[in-house]
């Protein structure tokens, strides 16, 4: 088994954590593991990426090569688009559909979604809506891990335990809420390809 | 023993704090922050007792971690490239004082400019200095090469450079710990007068240093760092440096590669490897993150030899960073795009926060200024530099740390006047402070504005060296009291901060202006740290 996955966002949305909760299950399951994050300049507000890779077997590089990634998971709209060129032929693009507008010439939503709609295996979601609902606003990057999770190749129940794992120290109400979202993103994701 | 996920540079920290280490300095600046960063937040590290600061600048840390070494005890700091530059003078001498305690400088370079304003190679620093250089291609390497770099510089009494690169250095894997060894107890060198750098004793450390040239050749063959691995086809011979390496092995099913491969990270080059691959094969591939220095040292200036590829052919962009796809190139596989960026998709630099306090000393500046010809600003390295982007476009310079306020100065002795320098605090006290005495001392018609928002807010937020002292250190520079103002950057002052900056541009004489607010993310931080100390004491 193996991923590679672009996670996208802008600097402060939180894509680390998605990052960390699929690393952390990975690693339990005795999987290699290499993440390249940004840090620095741009995380002032500019687009931020990070390069995951889970496997197996041995991972040498710690970059994705371009057009071999097996998904994008974004928690932008604009930005899930920003990496199509690394996204391999079959792979898939899970992404919000909130916007993040801190520039002038943000283009218009509909353009945005014609084109992420455009590609083959997608699955749009408001996770800010989603997590508003279940009255976790700051769990949208969960939201879009859960609906990322049935193509992950690691279990539901592996990302679970990561959460659990990760937030132990910020107390059960923190951890159900994210177990929470992770399982609205789940069943976003799954009626989606029902209806595929 | 315990396996972490640790990024490259968090790797260097953790081997540092388990080989014994006493002292860490540094200056921020990506990509080398997490390491004194990594430092400062180990539990363990404390518990050991382990001495971490963050000092003025690279210069001042890399002199204390010498000083350490003299002592005997373990010492490291850390930098970005152009930290070294700062940081040259004491580093290229330290080569000739030697080290006594351990001494490990970590150089992170940043190809491809993600948070720099250069891409300098700082491998060419440690050949400059004659001392060895470690470069790993993993996190493992990274964790592993720190611990051999302290034996090493103690070994042959020389510092030792470890250079990685931001993606290593901010890329996280696996680590597997070695036990940990105790700190060195005081042990001044044997020889006094090692550190006495007066010509006579140079001398003849200098020889030293060069004599031990051959054993550092030697060190490069043995140690495992460098590797000769063999393969049946010898049209083509890789050399492979660093993180390179990884990206060599990543175009080949299994990590399998056809053509013999020197997988290099350990410097200078181990002499017999190069040599047996140049010998064995037809033509030979160079492939290094940075500039082409090992290229243009197999190829020679006059290129007679066997056919070398790399950076100087154009077989790899000359300039950037490193990936599976420029090495894939390279050695002949195409590329395979996924579909194109969208042409809706619009470019997101980074940008102020909102509500950050340098928009306001921006908005009044931008104002104050109207009445004036364009082009007067001076402006250095720090979220404020964002301030030449839309919809400020307030500033006019960005060279290195502190070449604001001298810039300026260099602008007004020649008639440019009103000469502008704007400084963030951790720049000023970083390399600004003795510019201002040039200023001072020459009566130079600057007027210097010190964006006092109490933290080193562009590299995550580190304490700032004069927080709280500022007009202090300006006045006792010889400012005049009365042409130091602190401001309050917030729109309510707008009016105010306006008319008092107009003033000052029209003042003939040396003026400093101190806005003065906190960063808002320094200030939510020190906010939920308030509250958690709090919670913790209820
Ligand atoms: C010689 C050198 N060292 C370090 C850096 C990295 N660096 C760039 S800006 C900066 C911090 C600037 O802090 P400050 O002047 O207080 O401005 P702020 O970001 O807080 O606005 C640092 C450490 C650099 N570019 N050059
Ligand atoms: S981090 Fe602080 S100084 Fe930097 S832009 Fe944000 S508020 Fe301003």
């Amino acid at each position: 088994m193996k991923r590679d996955i672009i996670l996208a966002g802008v600097g402060g949305q939180g894509i680390l954590s998605i990052a960390a909760i699929i690393g952390t299950a990975a690693v339990n399951l005795g999987m290699f593991l290499k993440q390249a994050e940004t840090h620095g300049m741009s995380q002032r507000g500019g687009d931020v990426t990070s390069n995951l890779r889970i496997s197996d077997n041995e991972i040498y590089s710690d970059l994705i090569p371009i057009g071999k990634a097996d998904m994008i998971i974004s928690v932008e709209p604009m930005e899930s688009l920003r990496y199509l060129p690394m996204l391999g032929p079959d792979g898939w693009l899970i992404t919000n559909t909130k916007p993040y507008i801190n520039i002038g010439n943000y283009p218009e939503m509909h353009e945005i979604m014609a084109e992420v709609e455009s590609i083959n295996n997608h699955i749009a979601l408001d996770a800010d809506a989603i997590a508003r609902d279940l009255g976790s606003g700051k769990c949208a990057n969960v939201v879009i891990l859960g609906a990322a999770s049935p193509f992950l190749g690691v279990s539901f129940e592996e990302l679970q335990e990561a959460i659990k794992a990760i937030f132990q120290r910020k107390g059960d109400d923190i951890i159900s809420m994210n177990l929470a979202a992770l399982n609205a993103g789940h069943e976003f994701a799954l009626s989606q390809i029902k209806d595929h | 023993m315990q396996k972490l996920l640790l990024l490259g540079d968090e790797a260097i920290a953790q081997a540092a704090i388990d080989a014994g280490l006493s002292a860490m300095y540094a200056y921020p600046g990506t990509p080398s922050t997490e390491i004194n960063e990594y430092i400062q937040n180990s539990k363990e590290a404390t518990e050991l007792g382990i001495y971490s600061s963050w000092v003025s600048n690279e210069k001042t840390a890399m002199e204390a971690a010498l000083g350490v070494s003299y002592t005997g005890k373990r010492a490291m700091t850390a930098m970005k490239h152009v930290g070294l530059n700062v940081a040259a003078d004491p580093f290229m001498n330290s080569a000739i004082t030697g080290a006594n305690g351990g001494l490990i400088i970590v150089a992170a370079d940043d190809p491809s400019m993600h948070s720099s304003q250069n891409e300098q190679d700082s491998r060419f620093y440690g050949k400059f200095a004659l001392i060895p250089i470690l470069e790993p291609s993993n996190q493992q390497e990274a964790y592993d090469m720190t611990h051999y770099a302290f034996d090493y510089s103690e070994k042959y009494h020389v510092p030792v450079m470890i250079r990685l690169t931001t993606r290593l250095a901010h890329s996280r894997s696996g680590v597997l710990r070695r036990t940990s060894r105790i700190q060195n107890p005081h042990k001044l060198p044997a020889n006094p007068r090692q550190f006495i750098l007066l010509p006579a004793n140079a001398r003849r450390q200098y020889k030293d240093l060069l004599k031990n040239s051959e054993h550092f050749v030697t060190e490069s063959e043995n140690t495992g760092f460098n590797q000769y691995i063999d393969a049946a086809d010898k049209s083509l011979g890789v050399i492979a440096c660093g993180i390179a390496y990884n990206y060599l092995l990543e175009n080949y099913q299994n990590g399998i590669v056809p053509f013999p491969v020197v997988k290099l990270g350990q410097y200078p080059m181990p002499k017999e490897m190069i040599k047996k691959l140049y010998q064995s094969c037809d033509e030979i591939l160079v492939l290094e993150d940075g500039y082409p220095m090992i290229e243009e040292m197999i190829k020679g200036y006059l290129d007679t030899g066997k056919p070398v590829h790399g950076r100087l052919d154009g077989s790899i962009p000359r300039d950037g960073e490193l990936n599976p796809g420029i090495v894939g190139l390279a050695l002949g596989f195409p590329l395979t795009p996924g579909s194109d960026i969208p042409k809706v998709v619009a470019n997101r630099p980074p940008s102020l926060c909102g509500g950050c306090p340098h928009i306001y000393t921006y908005n009044a500046l931008n104002e104050a200024l109207a009445l004036y010809t364009k082009g007067r600003v001076f402006s250095d390295i720090g979220c404020y530099t964002l301030g030449a982007l839309e919809p400020f476009d307030a500033i006019n310079t960005c060279v290195d740390m502190g070449a604001s306020i001298t810039m300026a100065k260099g602008a007004a002795d020649v008639g440019f006047s009103p000469s502008v320098a704007v400084i963030g605090d951790s720049t000023f006290t970083h390399s600004g402070m003795t510019g201002l005495l040039d200023v001072v001392n020459d009566e130079s018609n600057v007027k210097l504005i010190i964006l006092d928002n109490s933290t080193t807010a562009m590299t995550g937020g580190q304490p700032s060296a004069a927080f709280g002292r500022i007009e202090s250190i300006v006045e006792g520079l010889g400012v005049d009291r009365s042409h130091i103002i602190v401001l309050n950057p917030s729109p309510k002052f707008h009016e105010e901060n306006m008319a008092i900056m107009k003033r000052e541009l029209e003042y003939e004489g040396v003026s400093v202006i101190i806005p003065r607010r906190e960063c808002i993310q320094t200030a939510t931080k020190r906010k939920k740290n308030e509250i958690k100390i709090k919670t913790v004491a209820l």
